[in-house]
């Protein structure tokens, strides 16, 4: 017989193997030695065979002594994602190592944006989830060691309870927590790989799976008599026909294949503790293989243990109780040691990964909000750090070790390991869609973890503690307040499905759902785009995802803050390192984006990608995403739909420069038309003239015998059309200038009446035809001050116009000036035949002579028409009176000072009385 | 027989130097100074040479010698036509309306009696 205390002294010793096992492992990999154990691909599978806990090593007998091949699945689920989704898991692996990804929650959160809720969130769910683990993980040492105790006469006789289980669980629990602590935060940087705690969880797989493959070997050939018995033996069981329930089957098996992915302490092995993308290629194979030797031997252990050990004996610790009662006490001391490795391995690396998220997303961010100087102020925040993960092992492990006690060690170990797997399977929509789908987004994956946590916690946890413990009978029942369609184990009343299978199905189908719907309906932040690239695409762009803009940042504060997270040393190293690549030696890396964000990855490492980022953003400080990075984002074809709108804005402006260009361009072709006419038109005004004095003075010059009255008559056409031609020129510079806007005005104040008689007398200058001019004197006596150079000129050219046009017989101009509330208002109205409706529009146009006569060259009323512009005033035609009228129009303002009162302002506009 | 020119012409001063100019070659010339009745008169007068400026009242230069063209017993009439518009265009114009000789004012006195010779003579 083995005593306990002997047990005790071998458990002891087998432990302290470990921490040489680990300190050598250590101290070989700080030497440079050893890389090829420490970095094999052997190493590499057998620490991810923590997946196989105490659960596994003796749960898994009692599960297939209860429910037959079912235990199955537990195996045939990781297996099928090892083999058949290797691209997916080396996916994983490379976002892991070029994100430097510390933990589960340090994925999510960094997908999503640098999230520190979506962290915080699946922290706490990551806790509830495993801390029954933990648990679970004591009560089966616990178990174990009692069965021993319960071996052991002389202790048995002494009396009662043989074994104090609490305290024992405690002595685990804090021995547990010491290696961790020793080999778990001995350096910060998560992703400098813990080899001491690798290497011991190798020995650890080793262990199991020896004392596992023993006990079978014994059970076959020692006690069932070799394999034909042995088969025999199941074939006669109720194993071997164990009816096999497909949708059981299928919720288990997806459920454990989801906890390969997501269980905390598989991505600590899997993703964190990875050196090399090839270790997993072996391990695709490898692991699987493992798996099967596992559980290879379950049948035969079940089966001989329901046919030997008494009724009533727990069928979960037959790999040990069975050697035990057959005196084979090495066996049994061996089965123990694989069981304790196997619960010990599962608490060390889950505390170790638990603890990471802990203090990275829960402790270091309060710790950081708290301290608002920031963190180049603060003191060493590598000791922070390391204090912050050692406090959240003690945490963990003291969770699981409560969780013990106040379950009292009860139920099922494989019970408790599926709905360990339910909850930590509610990871799997955020992950896989964040590394897999550019849509999903933060409110997305907050949405779908809540879901299905709450879903989670209802239908699985709660139910599990039993009615009237967590949930009333009632509850269980007739549903939550009595709503049938909320019972736990029948929601939406669709009963009669196994609770697991019920529960597994509807909260990973509704936290899909809500994720992918929530995703759809919300928009991702620059940031999370950003991620959501690097993630999807992270095979196409190893090159991390540039995040920070040049800035401010201060390479000194920087530093300071490197030195307090990675180390004196090392940060000293990092910056070193950095300025020889930007190319200047001695001195301090300039603050580029690059930099900045290859520190920030770096500091990630250690402490987080929320945390430095924030940490980061405290020194660099504002936005961290600029305009080229999300250019380069949408350089990828698949992205160019999330950026239709600013393709459809870019359109939407060059649609419209396009429109402003046609509109110039339709502008300018009419100006240059415009142009090519005025051309024409000036051209023919200037040859017209021309043409008689060349004409005329060469007929001087050449003809002979001129009379002298002939000769006086051709040099009177000469000078005459000199003149024409003068006056073309005068119009033409005082139109140019007129339009141009450079006419300055020479404001001045008169008298209406003295304007007017001066335009009057200057155009009936030299007249041939006298034009009888009626003017009202007494309604012409109004001040203003305007240019009055100019207003004569218009008045000059209306009155000769009518002079020269005015096709009446007794040729008649009436001048009726006006005040009105708007103005000066002055008609000039002739007898004449007036202008044609067609003709109305061009009057005011350059070179627009209505009729063949006259020695014009068209350009008066253009002239007038820009004057009056100038003057604030306007020109127009009358077209509603006999003759010819025009009305001049002046603003209120040249009225100012106030003219005498002019009489009634209302009546007749036109002038229809005409006054002498 | 002394040949008969018909000149279309709005600009008086410019019709009293070619009617000075012809005269003394010993032609006689008939003015118009409008436009709308130029064709009717050069049908009834079945001058030796039409002299035609563009830009006419009532009806432009173009437009008579169109109507000219268009009438087969003056289709071989010569035409010389004088413009103070001198741009390329009026010419393709003018040459496409079948215009004999187009001339642009301001022109020599010589080389518009050379060019009136050269179309009665041919």
């Amino acid at each position: 017989m083995v005593s306990l205390n002997q047990l005790v002294a071998v458990c002891l010793m087998y432990v302290a193997g470990l921490f040489i096992v680990a300190f050598a492992a250590e101290r070989a990999a700080l030497r440079g030695q050893g890389g090829w154990l420490l970095r094999s691909p052997l190493v590499y599978t057998l620490s991810l065979s923590i997946y196989c806990t105490a659960w596994t090593f003796y749960g898994a007998v009692g599960y297939a002594a209860r429910s037959g091949l079912e235990y199955v699945t537990i195996y045939l689920g990781p297996s099928l994602v090892m083999i058949g989704w290797w691209w997916g898991l080396r996916r994983l692996v490379r976002i892991g190592r070029s994100h430097r990804v510390t933990s589960i929650a340090d994925l999510i959160s960094s997908r999503y944006g640098k999230s520190n809720t979506l962290a915080i969130v699946v922290t706490v769910m990551a806790v509830i989830g495993v801390t029954p683990y933990i648990a679970l993980q004591l009560q089966s040492v616990i178990l174990s060691l009692s069965i021993f105790a319960a071996a052991d006469v002389p202790l048995a006789e002494a009396g009662g309870d043989v074994i104090n289980r609490g305290q024992a669980a405690l002595w685990v629990a804090a021995g547990l927590t010491l290696f961790t602590v020793l080999f778990g935060t001995r350096n910060l940087n998560v992703n400098e790989r813990h080899h001491g705690v690798v290497i011991a969880i190798a020995v650890e797989a080793v262990v199991k799976l020896l004392a596992l493959v023993a006990v079978g070997i014994y059970v076959i050939w020692g006690l069932a008599g070799g394999l034909s018995e042995t088969l025999a033996r199941i074939d006669a069981s109720d194993i071997g026909q164990w009816e096999v329930q497909g949708s059981r089957w299928a919720a288990l098996t997806v459920l454990s294949g989801a906890a390969l992915l997501c269980l905390p302490r598989m991505f600590q092995v899997m993703v964190v503790e990875n050196d090399d993308e090839r270790q997993l290629q072996i391990a695709s194979w490898a692991f699987p293989l493992y798996m099967m030797l596992m559980s290879l031997f379950v049948v035969p252990i079940a089966v001989v243990g329901l046919d030997l050990m008494p009724e009533g004996a727990n069928p979960d610790l037959f790999v040990l109780s069975l050697p035990l009662s057959q005196g084979q006490n090495g066996l049994a001391m061996l089965s123990f040691l694989g069981g304790f490795s196997s619960a010990t391995s599962m608490v060390i690396v889950a505390t170790l990964a638990l603890s990471t998220m802990v203090s990275n997303h829960i402790v270091m961010p309060i710790w950081l909000a708290f301290r608002r100087d920031g963190a180049t102020q603060s003191g060493d925040v590598r000791n922070i750090v390391i204090l912050a993960r050692r406090l959240s092992i003690f945490c963990v492990v003291g969770l699981g070790y409560l969780y013990y006690r106040a379950s009292g060690g009860s139920g099922a170990l494989a019970a408790i390991g599926t709905i360990s797997f339910g909850g930590v399977a509610q990871f799997l929509p955020a992950m896989l869609g964040g590394v897999l789908w550019r849509g999903a987004t933060r409110a997305g994956a907050l949405c779908g973890l809540g879901t299905g946590f709450v879903l989670w916690v209802f239908t699985m946890l709660l139910p599990s503690f039993g009615a009237d413990v967590a949930l009333s009978s009632a509850t269980l029942e007739s549903g939550l307040w009595g709503l049938a369609w909320l019972r736990p184990e029948a929601l939406f009343g669709i009963a009669g499905i196994d609770p697991t299978v019920h529960a597994v199905v509807w909260s990973l189908a509704l936290n899909t759902l809500v994720f992918v719907v929530v995703s759809l309906f919300s928009f991702p932040a620059p940031l999370e785009r950003l991620q959501g690239a690097q993630f999807v695409n992270v095979f196409d762009h190893s090159g991390p995802a540039r995040g920070w803009t040049a800035s401010v940042a201060g390479s000194e504060d920087l530093m300071i803050m490197a030195q307090r997270i990675l180390g004196a040393t090392e940060a000293q190293a990092f910056f070193a390192r950095e300025a020889e690549r930007q190319g200047h030696g001695q001195r301090l890396p300039e603050p580029t984006p690059r930099f900045v964000q290859a520190l920030e990855r770096e500091l990630a490492a250690s402490v987080g990608a929320a945390t430095a980022h924030a940490m980061v953003a405290q020194i660099v400080g504002g936005a961290s995403v600029s305009v080229q990075d999300l250019l380069a984002v949408a350089d990828e074809s698949a992205q160019m739909l999330e950026y239709s709108s600013q393709l459809e804005t870019k359109s939407r402006e060059l649609t419209e420069t396009a429109a402003q260009l046609r509109a110039a361009n339709e502008k300018l072709t009419q100006l240059s038309l415009q142009k090519d006419s005025f051309l024409s038109q000036i051209s023919h005004e200037l040859r017209t003239p021309m043409t008689s004095i060349r004409s005329f003075s060469e007929i001087l010059r050449d003809a002979p015998d001129l009379t002298d009255a002939d000769k006086n008559r051709y040099a009177t056409i000469i000078h005459s059309e000199t003149i024409r031609l003068t006056r073309l020129l005068d119009d033409l510079l005082d139109l140019s200038v007129l339009e141009n806007g450079q006419v300055t005005l020479n404001q001045r104040e008169g008298n209406l009446r003295d304007l007017l008689d001066l335009a009057v007398t200057t155009a009936q200058a030299g007249a041939t035809r006298p034009l009888e001019v009626l003017r009202d004197p007494q309604a012409e006596d109004i001040t203003l001050t305007s240019d009055l150079d100019r207003l004569v000129q218009v008045f000059i050219n209306l009155v000769t116009n009518a002079r020269k046009y005015c096709a009446a017989d007794q040729p008649q101009l009436v001048i009726s000036p006006q005040v009105t509330a708007q103005g000066l208002v002055i008609d000039f109205v002739d007898n004449g035949h007036g202008i044609d409706a067609g003709s109305e529009a061009l009057i005011f146009e350059k070179f627009s002579r209505i009729t063949g006569e006259g020695d014009g060259a068209g350009l008066g009323l253009a002239i007038c028409r820009e004057i009056m512009c100038r003057l604030g005033g306007e020109i127009s035609f009358l077209g509603n009176v006999p003759g010819t009228a025009f009305r001049v129009q002046l603003p209120q303002s040249v009225l100012a000072p106030p003219a005498r009162d002019t009489g009634p302002a209302v009546g007749p506009v036109v002038g229809a009385d005409t006054r002498s | 027989m002394s040949k008969l020119v018909v000149l279309v012409e709005d600009e008086v001063n410019i019709a009293e130097a070619i009617r000075f100019l012809l005269g003394q070659e010993g032609w006689r010339v008939e003015t118009l100074a409008n436009g709308s009745g130029a064709v009717e008169v050069i049908r009834k007068a079945s001058p030796d040479l039409v002299m035609l400026d563009v830009m006419l009242p009532g009806k432009s230069g173009f437009e008579i010698l169109d109507e000219l063209r268009g009438d087969p017993a003056m289709e071989t009439l010569p035409v010389l036509m004088l413009t103070a518009r001198g741009q390329s265009r009026d010419r393709a114009m003018a040459e496409k309306a079948g215009v004999s000789r187009f001339m642009t004012k301001p022109f020599s006195n010589s080389e518009m009696l050379d060019a009136v010779r050269d179309l009665i003579a041919s």
